[in-house]
């Protein structure tokens, strides 16, 4: 019996230090809540491998937080568990991101015999003054010294992110940051614009820029829209005239190079998310994990001690449960695949919803194209450069009147 | 029952003088409520009045009162909305009474609307007997205030009594004065039917509720009955008289008393607010005196948000102009807006008030254009048009000359802000009548005032150039020619139809400008450049740009979190579903308000 192939998300929400700019569900713990953590991933791991028997691994990632900084014998327990507990395919592409400063040589062996093959880097800028403003924990230097590493490790998939749209960024520095990645020859760039997020110390120190530059204003420190747009620009150029693909809004890879855990979010292809907040699509369900890690763990430790836990859904672990309609689901099929450069197959549309899609979006796709945001050919529908450039305008018009 | 225990009145004074507040005050007192259940001013039962501190509806109530001398009354109080908006509804209300209460506040004394409202019941031929409230503040001076309803308006007021409805300090001299110094009604239960309808509400399971007063004869469940004016025909359902907010239902109501019928009536028009009811056998020889006709004076076009709610918006508008004689409303189409209603409204305040009705009590999301006055225009061929909506203006060619209205304004002002005051009216292109003092610190200005340029925000700039110390009233003096263009908003090159207003030629580049100002705010911005002109005619007068829009992608999306993009794509959705689409820019429905906030800085 074939095996429905699924993909897997790690959540290791640990870091050295947090970043001023980062919203993501991580923070500074001891190495003792690292174990307890580790404990109860393992855990999650083992209890949802029951319910998915008929499932195979494609690709896992390893996210955080900043899984390199937790310590060898902890990813190995966490990857041991995953093996022991599903079937991974052998040529599973599996990813691990890793923030310079916190990685060995040691651990990079580790990671190599435990099947890690595609290594990511957070550089996030080359230059020294913007990676103190992002309090980064790691200057250009340190990050050298971390690809080498990789590199020598035999790593051949690597991958190296940046960032556009920094505070005083100018093209010149961006430029400085591009063609010294560049350079180094990584198989991939993702090259996200900085977003102000609520929560943050970016926040307190640059909403009210923010807000201009989202108005079109002028702008103190950030860079206005018009600038933004630029060093947005300027960075699909230089990439694509050094090799790289663009294969999504923010992601570049040297041909065959594409992550392929990436695709499959904007494909709709089904993943279990593992540890704390983590998000899974599966059975066209949306759930995401608890987002307390001291409730996560408890959690963990009740049912291994087989204790009685109440819960509502189908995981202990799930915070929410949403079972999506067929209306939800074309929905994110149109803006999340029109996400890719290349778009989506009028194809794939009709073999997961048994309907063609004239039927379904004729009315916008006809209208979004003679405002030219989007285009279509050989079957295929896809954002325009300048449909690409304004996607939150564009893409809701793929959601339906509720 | 004796009419000469029976006694028909109203409260009459100044914005925010205690008028609800007494009225509260007699309510209580008389047991008609208890202490529990009395809820702060019983008679201002809409949400909106009890928020606004106003009194929108005229309302009715009626209480038995023990008197001193052993004797049981009945009182019928009518309350009465003290805004100069609604006029209209005083004079309606005073028709059914026999006296007023006239409410003078301790501290502030005379003011404008004080004036017009006794006037408007001396006109009525009600007895009128003043009583000074709120004299529990620190700043009350009763005697000065007692000398000046003396001097000013020249009713006896020695002996008006001193009371606070707050506490209800003395408020039992007032029961006592409405028994002994109104008179009671007067008219032959067995003459032929003559009941004066003074206000109506409509019930969805009793149809339209009419409110009225009989003069003459006696109104009977069962009885056949006929709208004088209308013809229309009705068999009673049911009488009755109202409690505090509630209906009471008996057998008859003979000459003198205030009360309700139904009678399954469905079409609104049939129960016109001044129509005289009478018998279909053996009726009135005529009708009793109408009301005064009130013309609205302010008209602005409203439309449904929702393009599909235009029947919701005709239904609601038609239930509250049943309830609402004043209001007015003809079918119109937009460019911009599509299809909606020309309404038409005695002043701001009252515009202001429908649309909220409209927004909570019919659930409808509006859009309103900017108010407008009604023009004359005098055209080339010797016909005149009166104007209200700007879009119907004729081509210049056609035009000899256009009018506009104007109002004898009255403003009451303490002295040290006389300058400031006098100063608005001038910028506001009034003409200075006259100015004198009531008394050494307080003066009446008197000034011509285009009504046009008070529609919109005077009374806000009155306040607060005068630190509230200011009152203001006025009335429709006739219409005066004036230079007067129309300016044209154009946004993408295109005119938009609704954003169109009259203007005096002087202040038109100045409003143009402030207008393309205030649309730059308000027009987000679009994928390609937006131009916001201002025209008079043909010639652009003022011009602002919205800039297009270069960037906006979410470029980060961690993979999992669907939900969270989705919620961003959602709220960019909702935002788009506010918009109004004219040519291929999306503008905000708050953007047609614009005008109205061009002084705002």
């Amino acid at each position: 019996m074939a095996r429905h192939q699924i993909e897997l998300y790690i959540h290791i929400p640990f870091c050295m230090k947090k970043c001023y700019y980062c919203d993501f569900l991580s923070g500074v713990f001891d190495v003792r809540m690292q174990k307890a953590y580790v404990n109860a991933l393992c855990t999650q791991i083992r209890f949802e491998s029951a319910s998915l028997k008929d499932c195979e691994i494609i690709s896992i990632y390893i996210g955080g937080g900043t899984p390199s900084w937790l310590d060898a014998e902890d990813m190995a327990t966490i990857m041991n568990t995953v093996y022991d507990s599903f079937h991974v395919t052998g040529d599973a592409e599996i990813s691990i991101e890793c923030n310079p400063g916190t990685l060995t040589a040691d651990k990079l062996s580790t990671y190599r015999s435990v099947g890690i093959d595609r290594i990511s880097i957070g550089l996030q800028s080359a230059n020294n003054d913007e990676l103190k403003e992002l309090g980064r924990v790691h200057d250009y230097n340190r990050f050298l010294y971390t690809y080498d590493a990789v590199r020598k490790a035999g790593f051949d998939n690597v991958n190296v992110d940046i960032m556009t749209g920094l505070p005083y960024q100018t093209i010149e520095k961006l430029n400085h940051t591009l063609s010294s990645v560049a350079l180094l020859r990584p198989e991939h760039i993702s090259a996200y614009s900085l977003i102000i997020e609520e929560g943050t110390p970016f926040y307190q120190k640059y909403k009210f820029d923010d807000v201009k530059q989202r108005a079109g204003m002028e702008t103190e420190a950030l860079p206005t829209e018009e600038m933004a747009y630029k060093l947005y620009r300027h960075t699909i150029d230089f990439l694509t005239s050094k090799g790289y693909q663009r294969y999504e809004i923010s992601n570049y890879a040297k041909k065959g190079f594409a992550c392929r855990h990436n695709i499959g979010y904007w494909k709709r292809t089904p993943y279990l998310g593992v540890g704390l907040g983590a998000a899974s699509l599966i059975n066209n369900c949306r759930s995401s994990n608890h987002t307390d890690i001291y409730k996560y763990i408890d959690i963990a430790e009740k049912l291994q001690r087989q204790e009685f836990i109440d819960y509502d859904y189908c995981s202990p672990f799930y915070d929410s449960f949403e079972k999506l309609s067929r209306q939800d689901a074309m929905e994110e099929f149109m803006f999340l695949g029109l996400r890719q450069i290349e778009g989506i197959y009028r194809s794939d549309f009709y073999d997961m919803f048994g309907c063609d899609i004239e039927g379904v979006y004729g009315g916008v796709l006809t209208a979004l194209k003679n405002k030219g945001m989007i285009g279509m050919s050989e079957g295929r529908i896809y954002m325009t450069d300048i449909g690409m450039d304004v996607s939150n305008q564009v893409l809701p018009y793929f959601l339906f009147d509720n | 029952m004796d009419q000469s225990k029976i006694r028909n009145f109203c409260i009459v004074a100044h914005i925010d003088h205690g008028k609800s507040t007494l009225a509260d005050r007699i309510i209580q007192m008389t047991g008609t409520l208890t202490d529990r259940e009395m809820q702060a001013q019983v008679l201002d039962n809409m949400d909106l009045e009890r928020e606004r501190g106003i009194t929108i509806k005229s309302q009715a109530v009626r209480i038995i009162y023990k008197a001193d001398d052993g004797q049981e009354y009945i009182f019928n109080l009518i309350d009465t909305p003290g805004h100069v908006d609604f006029n209209y509804e005083v004079s309606r209300s005073l028709a059914a009474c026999d006296g007023a209460i006239l409410v003078v506040d301790a501290a502030q004394g005379i003011e404008a609307q004080t004036l017009a409202n006794v006037y408007l019941a001396l006109d009525h031929n009600l007895d009128v007997i003043p009583v000074i409230n709120k004299i529990d503040l620190p700043s009350a001076e009763p005697d000065r205030v007692i000398a000046e309803i003396e001097d000013v308006i020249g009713l006896e007021a020695s002996d008006a009594p001193l009371i606070s409805a707050k506490t209800g300090l003395n408020c039992h001299d007032v029961l006592e004065a409405i028994v002994h110094k109104l008179p009671a009604p007067t008219g032959d239960p067995k003459a032929p039917l003559q009941a004066l309808i003074f206000d109506s509400l409509y019930d969805p399971y009793k149809g339209v509720i009419v409110f009225f007063r009989v003069k003459e004869g006696t109104i009977k469940v069962g009885d056949s009955v006929k709208m004088m004016a209308t013809g229309a025909t009705f068999d009673i359902v049911e009488v009755g008289y109202f409690g505090a907010g509630q209906f009471f239902p008996c057998n008859e109501l003979e000459a003198g008393m205030v009360g309700y019928m139904t009678a399954s009536i469905k079409n609104v028009r049939d129960t016109r607010v001044g129509d005289t009811i009478t018998h279909v056998s053996n009726p009135a020889l005529e009708a009793l005196p109408g009301y005064k006709k009130v013309n609205p004076m302010v008209y602005c076009g409203m439309y449904p948000a929702d393009g599909a709610k235009y029947p919701d918006l005709r239904d609601a508008l038609e239930k509250l102009q049943l309830n609402d004689a004043a209001l007015q409303f003809e079918p119109e189409t937009s460019i911009a807006l599509g299809f909606g209603f020309r309404c038409g409204f005695l002043g701001l305040l009252h515009l202001e008030i429908i649309q909220e009705r409209l927004e909570r009590e019919y659930n409808l999301d509006l859009v309103t254009t900017a108010p407008g006055v009604v023009y004359r225009v005098y055209k080339t061929d010797g016909t005149m048009i009166e104007l209200t909506n700007p879009s119907n203006l004729p081509d210049p060619s056609e035009i000899d000359y256009m009018e506009e209205p104007i109002v004898d304004a009255e403003i009451m002002v303490t002295s040290e802000y006389i300058g400031a005051i006098m100063d608005l009216c001038q910028e506001r292109r009034g003409q200075y009548i006259s100015m004198e003092y009531m008394e050494e610190t307080r003066a009446l200005i008197k000034y011509t005032l285009p009504l046009n340029e008070i529609i919109y925000d005077f009374f806000d700039a009155l306040k607060s150039r005068s630190r509230g110390y200011a009152s203001f009233d006025y009335e429709m003096k006739g219409y005066m020619k004036s230079d007067l263009v129309k300016l044209d908003i154009l946004i993408n090159k295109e005119e938009v139809d609704a954003l169109s207003f009259i203007v005096f030629s002087g202040t038109a580049y100045e409003r143009g400008r402030k207008m393309c100002e205030k649309l730059k705010e308000e027009i987000p911005r679009h994928l390609f450049e937006i131009p916001i002109q201002a025209a008079v005619g043909s010639k652009v007068i003022a011009r602002e740009t919205v800039k297009a829009m270069r960037k906006d992608v979410l470029a980060k999306c961690y993979g999992g979190d669907i939900s969270r993009k989705k919620k961003l794509l959602e709220k960019q959705k909702e935002g788009k579903k506010r918009m109004r689409q004219v040519g291929n820019v999306e503008i905000p429905q708050t953007a047609f308000m614009s005008v109205l906030k061009l002084d705002e800085d």
